[in-house]
């Protein structure tokens, strides 16, 4: 750097000293530098990535800058691919929920509902209806702490740090209701293939409910926070706008399509695990940008609370897991007694079932858009091939559209509102 | 979905537009219809399926491949295909040998294909002609072989550490 005379470097304005340096009489010119036009327009490669707190993982972008203008990106993914899929083909049906339950560490629920659901129809084993209330409620919950977590990490990009410390602590009683459902804060296993693990303990119910009656206040004062804030709105605003037509071409799914208008719900399509039984809105946006994005996932976690209370509000009676002893457990008293029930408990635990060949694929609505997963089963008790189709993998390929010609601030907030999950994408 | 007899609907329409052989069979199972197509029709089928059929199907969900092992040929590509508007899926099916596994791309027809054909290449070496940017996706680049093979054993890929980096160069060879 040269010196700039005066009084010291210092004591000149910062944009004055700045000027004042020319690129052409330095030391050791900058190429190019000769054309003053030539590098304005210069691009700049950066990485970046992959260890950025805003990537919300191990994501490495490779953008390409002109001054402040991101011109292209180009994700570059893989970093934590621990090969689940694989691993799956050497476990037993039933170990393989823990595997897949790690792929979207946020949305463990449904990561574990998908796989499961692919496996019942294989096997076509009907779901007892109380199993399916409670998986709903589960499923629920897990989609409420997945958008808090993310309002949570996206606001905090943004540089709203108030809203990190509150999305967190909402976020942690939903999961002392898993802790109390299943003995898990995080990927807690509670479905099983033909149902769900436990029926949920005495005081659960309440406890839910005055989660219920607590959080659309809380959502109040989230909104209070960031609807009123002039920083938040002009960030949000008129950001990261991809059309409509763009999206369904690129496979965008969940609340990224839904921001941009189009009502598109598997709950609402194509009713799985009895969704048809609940009464609930489907939030769409007008715009699609980023506004419209965070305006549509704060809905959601109130129509979910409205799925939840419905669904404790009718909560069938009856078995909480198929009736199957060749899937399912037996319960445990039985173990005593029945020499039947130990023989079936002591052949599910070595051997596991076994299922018939064939391949399902079964797709659901996760926090983040379809999620499908296709098993192949070749009619031993492990599968052969397990295959996520994850909604973030998917809807990262959205990103290069999102943040293209807009500011590298900007497109940050994209990649905040594109909320991806590394462990779904690099699976 | 399109039911057991809508689906030979479906592949009689397929056969009429794209051509006789491009069907080589359909099943139907677990409410599910797929359609098993001839790998190199399986661009026209899709084009068909997608653009001119009179019952579209729009949108590719999903993408993904399989290995068969042992039976022959092994590997097995398929495609989720959905209609937004009547609400119903369809899979098309191709199977191929692992000698020459080709297909031809589709991420002109469904830019979405983009990174699911990556994928299928980097884990079970299907090449997908013309493809704009062929190469692997969540291995690392350098990787050899093609992980999700059923042949391909599990495990024994030792962790390389910078003390054990020089004692191991080509530990794959």
């Amino acid at each position: 750097m040269t010196e700039t005379g005066g009084s010291g470097p210092l004591s000149v304005p910062y944009r004055e000293r700045e000027e004042s340096i020319s690129v052409g009489t330095l030391e050791h010119p900058i190429v190019g530098s000769e054309d003053y036009d030539d590098r304005e327009t210069e691009l700049l490669t950066i990485n970046l990535g992959p260890h950025h707190p805003a990537t919300h993982g191990v994501l490495r972008l490779l953008c390409t800058l002109e001054g402040e203008t991101v011109h292209d990106i180009t994700p570059i993914i893989g970093y934590v691919h621990t090969g689940i899929e694989k691993s799956c083909e050497d476990q037993e049906y039933w170990k393989a929920i823990t595997f897949v339950e790690r792929m979207d560490y946020l949305a463990y629920y449904f990561n574990s509902y998908a796989y499961c659901s692919s496996v019942e129809r294989l096997l076509d084993v009907d779901v007892p209806p109380r199993a399916q209330y409670l998986r709903v409620i589960h499923m629920e919950l897990n989609r409420i702490a997945s958008h808090l977590f993310w309002l949570a990490t996206a606001s905090l990009d943004i540089g709203a740090i108030t809203m990190l410390w509150w999305g967190l602590r909402e976020r942690d009683l939903v999961l002392d209701l898993f802790e109390m459902s299943s003995g898990q804060r995080l990927h807690t296993r509670y479905f099983q293939v033909g149902g769900v693990f436990e029926d949920i303990p005495p005081g659960w119910e309440a406890k839910c409910r005055s989660f219920l009656k607590t959080m659309p206040s809380r959502i109040d004062q989230y909104e209070a926070l960031l609807d009123k804030n002039e920083i938040w709105l002009q960030r949000m605003k008129h950001t990261g706008t991809v059309p409509l037509e763009k999206l369904l071409e690129l496979g965008v799914t969940g609340p990224l399509l839904r921001a941009a208008g189009e009502p598109w719900d598997l709950r609402k399509a194509m009713p799985y695990c009895s969704y048809e039984h609940f009464d609930f809105k489907v939030p769409v946006g007008t715009v699609g940008d980023n506004y419209d994005r965070y305006r549509v996932r704060l809905a959601e976690i109130r129509e979910s609370l409205a799925i939840v209370e419905q669904g404790l509000d009718g909560l069938p009676e009856g078995a909480f897991i198929t009736g199957d002893r060749k899937i399912a457990l037996p319960p445990r008293h039985e173990l005593a007694t029945s020499m039947e029930a130990l023989i079936h408990h002591f052949k599910l635990v070595t051997e596991g079932f076994r299922v018939p060949p064939g391949e399902a694929y079964s797709a659901i609505e996760s926090p983040r858009g379809e999620l499908g997963c296709y098993v192949l089963a070749d009619g031993s008790a492990k599968p052969s091939r397990v295959h996520m189709r994850d909604p973030s993998f998917v809807n990262l390929q959205s990103l290069k559209r999102m943040g293209e010609n807009s500011l590298i601030a900007d497109f940050i907030a994209c990649i905040a509102m594109l909320d991806p999950i590394l462990g779904g994408i690099d699976r | 979905m399109p039911d057991a007899t809508g689906l030979e609907l479906v592949a009689q329409r397929v056969r009429d537009a794209v051509h006789e052989e491009a069907v080589v069979g359909t099943s139907f199972a677990y409410d599910s219809a797929t359609l098993v197509v001839a790998p190199e029709r399986t661009r026209d089928v899709l084009e068909h399926l997608s653009r001119s059929d009179e019952e579209p199907y729009e949108h590719l969900m999903s993408l993904h491949g399989c290995d068969y092992l042992p039976e022959e040929p092994r590997l097995g590509v398929h495609y989720q295909l959905m209609s937004m508007g009547r609400r119903e899926r369809i899979a098309v099916k191709t199977r191929l040998t692992t000698e020459d596994p080709r297909l031809p791309t589709v991420t002109d027809l469904f830019p979405t294909a983009d990174f699911q054909e990556r994928e299928v290449y980097d884990f079970f070496g299907v090449v997908f002609e013309g493809h704009p940017d062929p190469r692997r996706i969540l291995m690392p680049e350098d990787y050899e072989g093609y992980p999700q093979r059923r042949d391909f054993p599990m495990g024994g890929e030792p962790v390389l550490f910078t003390h054990n980096e020089h004692k191991l160069p080509r530990w794959y060879d």
